[in-house]
Parts: C-alpha cells; structure tokens; sequence
C-alpha cells in the first residue's frame, strides 16, 4: 500500500562542498544518506529524514542543509499539513499517532506573559558578585510553628522537624527513566545533579544497583503504576521518593517501553524479562481513591522509616487544585505539577497535544488553593513541564513553587533538537535510544560538564534577577507575585494568576 | 475571615513605599514622662519624613483604665455613619465602659483631619458560639480585624491596655501638636515616627505607629519580601488592610511572639536570619535551630532594607536588616535607653549620653524594664 505520505524535511546538499566523506550516512540511523561508490556520489532518502540535524552538526564541509517542507498542499488553515498527514498515516495503520517531546501546538505560554519587577531608589538592588545571594531552598513538609526553649546558652528547638532535602539551588533534573533514555544520559544526569548538589529524578524505570551508592545521595526515585525496580533499598538509596500519578504530556494514560529497548541491563533494573514490553498502567492499580493514596505515601514512608519525604506527581488538570489539596491531606510533603508542555519518550500525539492545562496557571491554582487552606507549609511545590530558561524558573517561584524540574532543557543541553521521534528507539543523538552503537555517542564526562554548565548559569541569572528586585534569599520571592506582572493577557488570566497587569 | 477567599489576589492593594525617620526613648524603671523628648528628637530628623504622616506610640498612658482594651479609632471624613455601625458593633461585643472623642487642638491646622474616638471595653466575662474558647487578647485581635475589614472609613488605630497610638497627616510635630500629647499625656515609652512615602499621598490610617492589642510597630524601609510576607500572614488570618508593610511586620510579631509564643531575641533571627554560610560553621545545636528556624518561617524573613521599634508592655526592640541597609543607633544615659536612626536626635534631646553603639544587622537591641539586656546587644556593635 502506498504511504501517500510526503516527506517532512527537505535535504540541500552543497555539490561542491560535499567530499563524499560519508560521516552523515554513518550517523544516521535512520539510514536517509547513502553512497554510490559507481558514481562516488552521496544520496539523501528524504523520506526516512526526521530533521534531527546530526548529520547538519557533524558535516565536516557543511555541505548539508535540512529544513522543514511545509507548504505541499493547498493552505488550509483548518486541514493543517499535520492534520492531513496524520490522517494519511492513520489510514494506513489503523494506529495510534505516536509521538515524543512536549506539546508543540501554539498554545498560550504565560511565562513569555509574565514580567519581572526591579528595585529602584526606594530599595537598593543588590549586586550577587559582591554580596550574598542565597538560593538554597529545602524541600519536604514544615510544621505550623516551632517550639523553642530558653537553655544556658541560648535556645533550643523542641520541636521535632520533618524529614527536608537541602538543595544550593532551586533547579532539579526532572524525571526521565533509564530505558527512556540511555545510560549515558541517565548517568550524565546523575552525575551532574552530584557534582551540584542537587537532585535527578529516576523516572520510574529503577536505579541501577551499581549506581545506587554512589547516586543515591542524588536521588529522586518513582514509585510508578509499573513499579519497575521498586525495592526497599532503591527506597533506602534515596533522598526523595516520588508517586507517580500523572505526566503532563499524557495524563491519564500510562507508559510502554517497547520490549526492544529491554536489553539485558534495563531488563535488570526494571525487574522484568529481557525483551518483554514494560507497561504501566494507566492508573496506579492500588489508588482508586485519595484513601488509597495516602496508604500508599505511608506505605513507602514505613518502608523508608520516615526519613524520607514522599512527593506525589500529577499532571496539571482541570481540578488540579482540589486534588493537591487532597494530596497535601493525604501525607504528601511534597507535591509535583507537571503541565502539559512536559516532555515524554513516547505519547499518543493526540493526548499529548489535547489533554492536560498549562503549568502556569495550574501552579498559581494550587499555591492559592493550599494558602486559602492554610496548609501551603505543609508541602513543597516542585514543577516541570516547559521551563525553558532561567526567567521561567524564577517566574515559576514567584508565582508559589519552591522548586523547579528542568528536562526538556537539560536533554537539549545533551544535544537533543526536538525532533520528538523519542518513541523509535532510533535517537541519533544517543539519547533516547538503546542501540549500543548509538549510545556511544554521548560521552557521559562531557555530557556531565554540559549539565552542570547549564545549571550554574541558570543558578547566576536568577541570582541576577534576585538581586535586582532587592532580595538576597530565595525564599523571599517564593510566592512573592507582588513582583509579577502580567502582558497581554485577558482578566480571567491575571486573576488565575493572581498577578496585576503591567502599569496596574 | 476568609471572605477574600473567591477574590484573585490579583485586586490586593500595592504597597506603598516609604523612607521614615524612627526613634524610641525608654525609661527602664518604668518612670513616666512627658513626650517633650520623642517630639524634639524626630523634629531633628526633619529631612526623613516629607510631611506626610507622623505619629506616636505610648506606653503607660491610661493608667486609671488599665484593666480595659483602649481602642483607638478613626473615621475617615468624619463618617458618622461609620462610627453608628461600630460603636453599635462594640455594644455587642463588648462592654464599653467609657468613651469620648480624642481631645485635639483646633488651632492646629492639619490635612484633612478624621474624627478619632476613644472606647474602654472589655470583653464579656463569657464569649459566644465558636468564640467560646478564645482568649481576651485573641477575641480583641478578631474584631479589629473585623471593623478594619467590614466597616468602610473605620479604622482601629490602637488596641491595646494602657497604651495609646497617635497619628496622622503632617510632620510627627505637627501631629503632636494636635493631638496635645506634649500637655496631655505621660508614659515610661515613647515611640515615633516620621513618614516619607513615596508613592501614595498621605492618609491617616497609614501612618505609624502600626499597632495590634498592646503591640506596636514603627518601621524604616521598603520590604522587598513583602509578597510573601503578606500571603504567609493570610494562612494564619490576618488581612493586610493598611496598605503599608509595616503592616506585615506588626502582624509577624502578633504571630510569633504572642499567639506561638517564641522570644524576641529567636523572632529577629526569622525577620533577620543569619546567612547559610555563617550557619554552616555554627555549632551542631546551632546549626539545628537556625536551620529549623530558617525553613519553617522562610516566608517570614524580611528581605529587603529596614529598621524597625517593636515595642510591648515592658519592652521595646529595635532591628535592622540582615545586611544592614538601614541605619539605627542605640544610646543610653542612667535609666533611660534610645533607640534612633540617627545618632544626631539622641544628642539632641539628651547631650551628655553615657553610652551609644551601633548593633550590626540582624542584632536587636532589647530594652526591658527593670533590666540591662540592652547591653547585650553592645558586644557585636561596630
């Protein structure tokens, strides 16, 4: 059957530039560059090309140029070109549109609407090369108040403290499972979040034992509907534990790591056979009801000895608020957004671009809704889903959270294009692939260095911002949206936001 | 309380700014005196104020009603109205035991002068309905936040027993003036201020000193963590009427120090806390409540510059920033303790001083009665 499928990039290859060097065939793995050694002359099957621009990166001449062909039917502002090619792919499959990364549909992005304040005369700003400027933030439920009593040589505290993280920086590497990605993806992101300080989320595909001493310290380990690699010292080796309810680029469905991709490490990790498709559930089969939930957060803080914070992840729906709040009263310490520009290795295109609200407006939600409850001290928030850049992040802390889960930013860090063909296992970039030839490609000390890189430049902007509104503590902007203002943005937005208008 | 609830935050007044010139005088054997010296020393400090609001507070000053809650209260634009609904409001809630208009000086011409009043109540002997269990203090707290919120052009100025807050439109003299502190009243501590706000004319519910029961604030500078002041403060119901952040901190105080209870010395270390690199060196007890300290009551820090005179019965406190953005300088002279932004207005009003020091930032200053722990405070000064 014909595909009537037309290419999705066009490739320009510069003649009399090329040297037949044949590194883009050697690169691609989706094999869209071939050479005729009759002709000794290099040809580009456009069909197969996914415009993940490794073979663009790596011509040494370059020689080649890819770009998106956008404009094959007649415009159509309601049949898309994306529209009309699904539909042709579908015809021909009866399948599900697969597809990988975030929500890339032209939906509104509050942070690009959302403005920073600045001290001027009234209060000095303060410059962060030449004074303190302290982003440490910790994480984990704070009692309502804290007793002290008077001793000889000062004071003590009576009350007793519940289990906190301590991180220097408000930015965590979100959760991205190993099987989802490859190890040297993984271990980059462990790495990194060592050499910071700070923490990497497992996903829920386990933590391999080896790596459990060394990383745990940096751990933020899932607890999934799948349950993959779930064991009391995968829960002992961390510093937080996380439910995964939801994701925010497929919330309410599960996961499905192709048995391909389950190669002997990942089988072991995972506690699954080799080769066998590892499936999560769409719901967390044991949660059926908030009751459920808590005994599930008590469970694991049993098994863990209460020394440990347990977060809860949801993705950012309509009645996100409500049910935070019912998550907080369930036992959580810390409770996770994620919103619907979150990442993903692999989703149903149609969920992934259609289900789910934007991170923005559900943060403010929750933060109102846990205030208006008075027991916002009760947890930390933590976000992810679509920060891009550092002004996101802080954007996202004066709008309530305490913490921020950097992904998408993090693999394009590695060199990921969004490409969003995450679910084919054929990541050219040696990312989202298991193909031991393709991930020798990312080399896990350079990938390190590139991490860390972009976490303290993150970490110096927002200390730069801090610094500029007047304030040295981080804590003092988190919530803090009297430093907010909103443009271009309708009434019922500036009040979900809680943000004035500019001027206003 | 929780009307606002269904509101955005978004409709919540700004703040405004402001820059101020501050000053204490205590007398720590609890002698009373005429406001003579707080008038002259913040006349010194003309610059620091602009003219848009001055006021006082006293300590000591009703001594034949100190068993009775003095309200203070005032009604804008002489709203008769205003005062039929509150004074029917106090008749349900309290016994009122005396009341009369605020004398002042009509000679003295200010900016639009409201009508302020004075009542004498005492709660009932036995509360009503959920108010059962609350005590006197809290049961008070709740219906001064109630007319504040509830009564248009009503504002209660000051709550407390035997302790009077004064203020309005005009140089703090000015303010004294018409309201004849310097004949009329005596008190063993003064406090005062001068306004200079910088982006709201002048009213008189925003000028200081802000205070709440016997609790009164007077404060210099611009809080930056105000945001998140004011949102900690609305979890545990108090509403921020007043537009100013002062406001915040005479509410933080309630808080901490009355309702949870904790000394003042641990509260200036939430207002003014320590920097994670100094606590990083501190010993393991230390360390353990400064950092509990710091991440229960991180909403609580107030960031940005700062100098403020928290002062109570038997006791007045003075604090400045954690990097110290704002000036204060303490002085002493037999029993009497000072507390100023300036060293200038000390001197002016007392020229052979025994002692002045200048606490670092971060390090209060407590004045007690009947007690020398201001000199403490003299081992970190500069």
């Amino acid at each position: 059957m014909y595909s009537f499928q037309l290419p999705e990039f066009i490739i320009d290859r510069a003649a009399d530039r090329c040297i037949r060097c044949r590194v883009c065939e050697r690169q691609c793995a989706n094999k869209v560059h071939s050479y005729d050694a009759e002709l000794d002359r290099m040809f580009s099957g456009e069909k197969d090309c996914v415009g993940c621009q490794r073979c663009v990166v790596l011509c040494p001449t370059l020689a080649l140029n890819v770009r998106p062909r956008t404009s094959d039917y007649r415009p159509n502002a309601s049949w898309t070109r994306d529209k009309m090619q699904n539909l042709k792919k579908q015809a021909q499959t009866g399948g599900v549109i697969l597809t990988g990364s975030g929500n890339d549909k032209p939906y509104r992005i509050y942070w690009d609407h959302l403005v920073l304040n600045a001290s001027q005369v009234t209060n000095p700003s303060i410059d962060p090369l030449r004074e303190p400027m302290e982003l440490k933030t910790y994480l984990g439920r704070k009692p309502d108040s804290v007793k002290i009593t008077r001793c000889a040589d000062g004071f003590e505290v009576e009350t007793e403290s519940f289990p906190n993280v301590a991180i220097p920086t408000p930015l965590v590497f979100s959760a991205m499972s190993y099987g989802a990605i490859s190890y040297p993806a993984y271990l980059s992101l462990a790495a990194a979040a060592k050499e910071l300080g700070t923490l990497f989320n497992t996903g829920e595909g386990g933590l391999p034992e080896h790596m459990r001493r060394e990383y745990g310290g940096n751990a933020i380990v899932q607890c999934a509907s799948g349950r993959f690699g779930v064991d009391a010292d995968y829960l002992n080796n961390a510093q937080i534990i996380e439910i995964k309810i939801g994701q925010g680029a497929k919330p309410g469905i599960g996961g499905h790591l192709p048995g391909e991709k389950v190669l002997a490490n990942i089988s072991e990790t995972r506690m699954i056979p080799i080769g066998t498709d590892a499936l999560s559930p769409a719901p967390q089969h044991d949660i059926y009801s908030i009751e459920d939930l808590s005994m599930l957060i008590y469970a694991l803080k049993e098994a863990s000895n209460y020394e440990k914070p347990v977060s809860v992840k949801i993705a950012a729906v309509h009645n996100v608020a409500a049910i935070a709040s019912g998550i907080v009263r369930a036992g959580a310490d810390i409770v996770a957004i994620d919103g619907f520009r979150g990442g993903t290795g692999a989703a149903p295109q149609t969920t992934r671009d259609n289900v789910g609200i934007p991170l923005e407006l559900a943060l403010a939600a929750v933060d109102k809704r846990l205030r208006e409850e008075g027991i916002r001290n009760k947890c930390s928030i933590m976000v992810a889903g679509g920060i891009r850049c550092s002004a996101d992040a802080i954007k996202a802390i004066a709008l309530g959270a305490d913490g921020v889960y950097v992904g998408t930013a993090a693999l394009i860090a590695m060199g990921c294009t969004l490409c969003q063909k995450c679910y084919t296992g054929k990541c050219n970039w040696g990312i989202t692939t298991q193909d031991p030839f393709l991930i020798k490609r990312l080399n896990p000390e350079l990938t390190t260095q590139r991490l860390v890189n972009l976490m303290q430049a993150w970490s110096h902007e927002i200390q730069e911002m801090l610094g500029g509104m007047g304030i040295n503590a981080i804590e003092s902007l988190r919530g803090n949206r009297d430093h907010l203002r909103g443009i271009g943005l309708e009434d019922w937005e500036l009040n979900v936001l809680g943000v004035k208008g500019a001027g206003e | 309380m929780r009307q606002q609830d269904h509101q955005s935050e978004r409709f919540t007044p700004d703040k405004e700014m402001q820059a101020c010139g501050l000053f204490g005088v205590m007398d720590t054997t609890g002698k009373r005196f005429g406001g003579d010296m707080a008038i002259k020393a913040i006349k010194n400090m003309k610059v620091r104020g602009n003219g848009l609001g001055g006021g006082f507070g006293v300590y000591g000053i009703y001594p034949d009603y100190q068993e009775y809650y003095a309200f203070h209260v005032m009604y804008q634009d002489k709203n008769q109205a205003a005062k039929r609904l509150v004074e029917e409001y106090l008749k349900q809630n309290f016994y009122v035991v005396y009341d009369e208009e605020i004398p002042t000086d009509p000679g003295v011409k200010v900016f639009q002068p409201p009508l302020v009043w004075r009542y004498f109540v005492s709660p009932p002997p036995r509360k009503k309905g959920t108010e059962e269990n609350l005590t006197d203090d809290e049961y008070v707290v709740n219906k001064v936040m109630s007319v504040n919120i509830n009564i248009e052009d009503a504002y209660v100025f000051s709550s407390g027993k035997n302790v009077g807050v004064f203020k309005g439109v005009g140089f703090p003299e000015e303010v004294a003036a018409y309201f004849m502190l310097d004949k009329l009243y005596q008190g063993y501590l003064w406090t005062v201020h001068s306004r200079f706000p910088t982006n709201t004319p002048g009213w008189w519910g925003g000028a200081h000193p802000f205070g709440i029961l016997d609790w009164t604030v007077v404060h210099n500078g611009e809080i930056s963590s105000y945001g998140t002041n004011r949102r900690f403060l609305a979890m545990h119901d108090y509403y921020c009427t007043l537009y100013t952040d002062t406001e915040v901190v005479a509410y933080a105080v309630d808080l901490l120090m009355r309702k949870q209870g904790l000394p003042i010395e641990v509260v200036s270390k939430i207002f003014a806390p320590p920097l994670w690199d100094a606590i990083k060196l501190m010993s393991e007890k230390e360390k353990k409540l400064y950092t509990t300290l710091r991440t229960v009551y991180a909403p609580l820090l107030l960031n940005g510059p700062f100098t403020i005179i928290v002062a109570h019965h038997n006791e007045m406190i003075g604090l400045t920033d954690r990097i110290r953005l704002r000036p204060i300088t303490a002085g002493s002279k037999g029993d009497l303790v000072f507390l100023s932004s300036e060293e200038g207005a000390i001197r002016a009003v007392c020229p052979d001083l025994d002692m002045v020091w200048t606490p670092p930032g971060g390090e209060p200053v407590i004045v007690r009665l009947n007690s020398k722990d201001h000199l403490l405070s003299t081992n970190k000064s500069i």
